[in-house]
């Protein structure tokens, strides 16, 4: 038991870790700030559930494990709200790329 | 398990490199809210993978503080963009 959790949670710690490498490169190699909104919201936010679920496997406290899965819960809630957030500001204000969009549904409705 | 934290390591720390390296290039200040916001999910990852190494559960309070600060940054900031424009 005690090995099969640590094989499952050391091949999450480096899913986690490769998934924030890959989104760190998609954050550099992208061009528009529309682009770079999809590293910051999607792969960073299963490498947080990964982590905290590697984590949650291997802690011994019970409650630990439960802080854990709450920082997953919370990454879930929180990082699409702060990404639309910015990427609305970015939009409002037409700025990085987003002034010349060939399909703009947000400007059509006029918000 | 020593072997895991040397690889991980090494991953995030190109990660947080290459975070801060869009942070100072960053055309515009959402590229930059954007690279600070994964900058700082990288330091979280990273104390997860130390937490999961050794089984201790003493700084998964910084964890969460951690995550919340970055939220609210970004989140403020967002508004600041908004009233004041992207320069």
């Amino acid at each position: 038991m005690t090995t099969i959790g640590t094989i499952l949670s050391a091949g999450l710690l480096l899913l986690a870790s490769l998934l924030a490498l890959l989104a760190a490169v998609g954050l550099l190699r992208f061009n528009t700030v529309m682009a770079r909104t999809h590293p910051v919201t999607k792969a960073i936010t299963l490498g947080v559930v990964a982590v905290c679920v590697a984590g949650a496997l291997r802690v011994e406290d019970r409650t630990d494990a439960l802080r854990l899965l709450l920082v997953a819960v919370f990454q879930i809630v929180t990082a699409p709200i702060a990404a639309h957030m910015v990427a609305r500001a970015a939009h409002r204000v037409g700025s990085g790329g987003t002034r010349d969009l060939p399909i703009d549904e947000l400007r059509e409705s006029g918000r | 398990m020593t072997v895991v934290l040397t690889i991980c390591g090494t991953m995030l720390a190109v990660a947080a490199l290459l975070c801060t390296a869009r942070l100072i290039k960053g055309p515009t200040l959402a590229d930059r809210v954007f690279a600070l916001d994964a900058l700082l999910i990288v330091v979280v990852i990273a104390i997860g993978v130390w937490t999961a190494t050794t089984g201790r559960g003493t700084y998964i309070e910084a964890l969460l503080v951690i995550a919340l600060v970055a939220f609210i940054g970004t989140t403020t900031v967002a508004r600041f963009i908004e009233r004041r424009g992207d320069t």
